[in-house]
């Protein structure tokens, strides 16, 4: 009983206790004090906890058809909307703690500045993403659904833009672009026979 | 200058046990600064019409202008950017603490000038200190308040005796590779080399640091002395000082020599003035909330605004 519950879920289960982590560990430290700049150290940790999420994200596809391990497909749409959590959380400590909703400020904080564009319109990617990931949308946007989830790859290349451009060095930002490249060549390896089908696979099993 | 008067900060438990290290410093900088020091902790807002009304600003209204309050000793020190140890500001001021030795060290002083001369960093504690508490803002859009103790830097140069044809000054960080793990980074042109003209390097304002809130200075400040010129980005004010030359030609600094074209040799704050990536209109106050305007050289227009004829070029600013 318990062992088929574990095999069912364990994954999802490992999925959702762990994308807590990097949450709580930011409310403690930040409880503790132990941020000496907590904004921008806030900033930081959900902007790369985002995009690790991401990463993790796009990473499921290539591994179900490579592998035939077809679960990591059940927890593809969890991922993705811990991402997009990690995202908004980032986006509100900018908006909000940094420049405390003083719009004045804000707005040319937000349109002027080519990081920050590029990050923004990553952003937009992923909330039209988040919200049509029910199944109700899925099935509204019939074959439309697919082309657009796959929009997730142009923001996760703007988020690297995004890294590129905040950056005093690139290196950051060429490594995790030379994952992305990987990532989408992998798309194009055929996958193996008991895998056909695997990123056509319908995600809103739970 | 929009002024930080002592009475305007609110002082740090820190300060009560910076009697027993001014004692050390001589009595007349004791007498001084004791003398200035507020009982209660007092914080006023800063004059109106804060110092942007010059040639290239034009007055905006500071909406979330705030009181200037000394950053915590602890972000102070240890929140800092020191490459040579490390990229990330906390793992840097670690290390720094950890590994910097400061003792022994010798400052040398030379090129155009008549005294060439190595100081021993005792020589350099014996000039007169006196607190002064600037604003420093760093070019990454943060800014602090910090009490440093040290002496101008013009002192210094008037005892070597720069010659005429002496137009710049050359300053020197450390580079050691046994004790600056940061070193290894191949992608910047070590050592760490900045650069002021001569009128910028003989200001008043520019100052040798040598201690900060009331303490010697720590290593992840720059021990045991470093270069502090309030009204440029913070690159410009660089740690641990191990060489200084007068020079004719403008020196190449560490971030021109770097070649991205990131951060130029003037470096004079300007909020209208972006930085090619990221506006520099406001900065964010380490330890408070809510951005506020960046002010035209920092603040310090009044004293340094005309040491740059015709403010209109954009170059005095990158
Ligand atoms: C919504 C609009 C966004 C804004 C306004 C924004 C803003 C920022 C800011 C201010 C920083 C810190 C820059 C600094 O170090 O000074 C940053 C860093 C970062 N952001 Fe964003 N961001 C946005 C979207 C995103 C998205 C969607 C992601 C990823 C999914 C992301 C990932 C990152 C990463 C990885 C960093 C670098 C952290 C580091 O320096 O290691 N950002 N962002």
């Amino acid at each position: 009983m318990m062992r088929t519950f574990l095999k069912r879920h364990g994954l999802k289960l490992v999925i959702h206790l762990g994308a807590l982590v990097p949450a709580v560990v930011m409310a403690l430290q930040l409880a503790r004090g132990s941020y000496l700049d907590p904004i921008r150290q806030m900033t930081t940790a959900s902007g790369n906890t985002a995009l690790a999420l991401l990463g993790l994200t796009l990473t499921c596809t290539p591994l179900a058809r490579l592998t035939g391990f077809r679960a990591v497909l059940r927890v593809r749409r969890p991922l993705g909307l811990y991402t997009f959590s990690y995202a908004a959380l980032h986006l509100l400590i900018f908006a909000g703690w940094d420049y405390g909703f003083a719009w004045d400020l804000l707005i040319p904080a937000l349109f002027t500045q080519r990081f920050v564009l590029a990050g923004l319109a990553a952003f937009v990617i992923l909330l039209a993403l988040a919200l049509t990931s029910t199944r109700g949308w899925q099935q509204r946007l019939g074959r439309w659904w697919k082309r657009l989830q796959r929009w997730v790859y142009a923001a996760a290349g703007l988020v690297v833009l995004h890294v590129l451009l905040l950056s005093k060095t690139p290196d950051k930002a060429l490594r995790y672009g030379i994952v992305l490249v990987l990532l989408l060549v992998l798309r194009w390896v055929p996958a193996r026979p008991s895998a056909q089908g695997a990123s056509s696979a319908p995600v809103t099993k739970d | 200058m929009v002024p930080i008067r002592p009475s305007e900060i609110t002082p740090e438990h820190i300060y009560l046990s910076r009697r027993k290290f001014m004692l050390g410093l001589g009595a007349a900088a004791l007498l001084a600064a004791c003398g200035r020091l507020p009982d209660t902790p007092e914080a006023t807002v800063m004059p109106e019409g804060a110092a942007t009304s010059e040639a290239l600003s034009t007055p905006r209204p500071t909406p979330t202008q705030k009181p200037d309050i000394k950053t915590a000793f602890d972000a102070v020190t240890g929140y800092v950017n020191y490459y040579e140890f490390s990229l990330d500001k906390e793992a840097a001021a670690i290390l720094a603490n950890e590994s910097l030795q400061v003792s022994p060290w010798t400052v040398t002083v030379g090129g155009l000038v008549n005294k060439p001369r190595v100081f021993d960093i005792e020589e350099i504690l014996k000039f007169e200190q006196e607190e002064r508490v600037y604003r420093m803002r760093c070019v990454e859009g943060w800014s602090m308040v910090i009490p440093w103790l040290g002496f101008p830097l013009s002192r210094l140069l008037k005892e070597v005796e720069p010659l005429s044809n002496a137009k710049y000054v050359r300053f020197q960080t450390l580079a050691d590779p046994e004790q600056m793990p940061g070193l290894g980074d191949m992608t910047f042109p070590w050592p760490y080399i900045e650069g002021l003209r001569l009128d910028e390097a003989m200001h008043d304002l520019t100052l040798i640091a040598t201690g900060i809130y009331g303490w010697s200075l720590r290593p992840s400040n720059g021990a045991p002395l470093r270069l502090v010129v309030p009204w440029k980005y913070g690159f410009k004010s660089l740690k641990s000082i191990v060489r200084i030359d007068l020079v004719e030609e403008q020196p190449t600094t560490f971030w021109m020599a770097a070649g991205a074209g990131e951060y130029g040799f003037w470096a004079n704050v300007n909020p209208e003035v972006p930085h090619r990536r990221w506006s520099q209109a406001n900065e964010r106050r380490i330890g408070e909330t809510r951005r506020i305007p960046t002010l035209l050289f920092n603040g310090y227009a009044d004293e340094v605004a005309d040491l740059y004829p015709d403010l209109t070029n954009k170059d005095w600013f990158f």
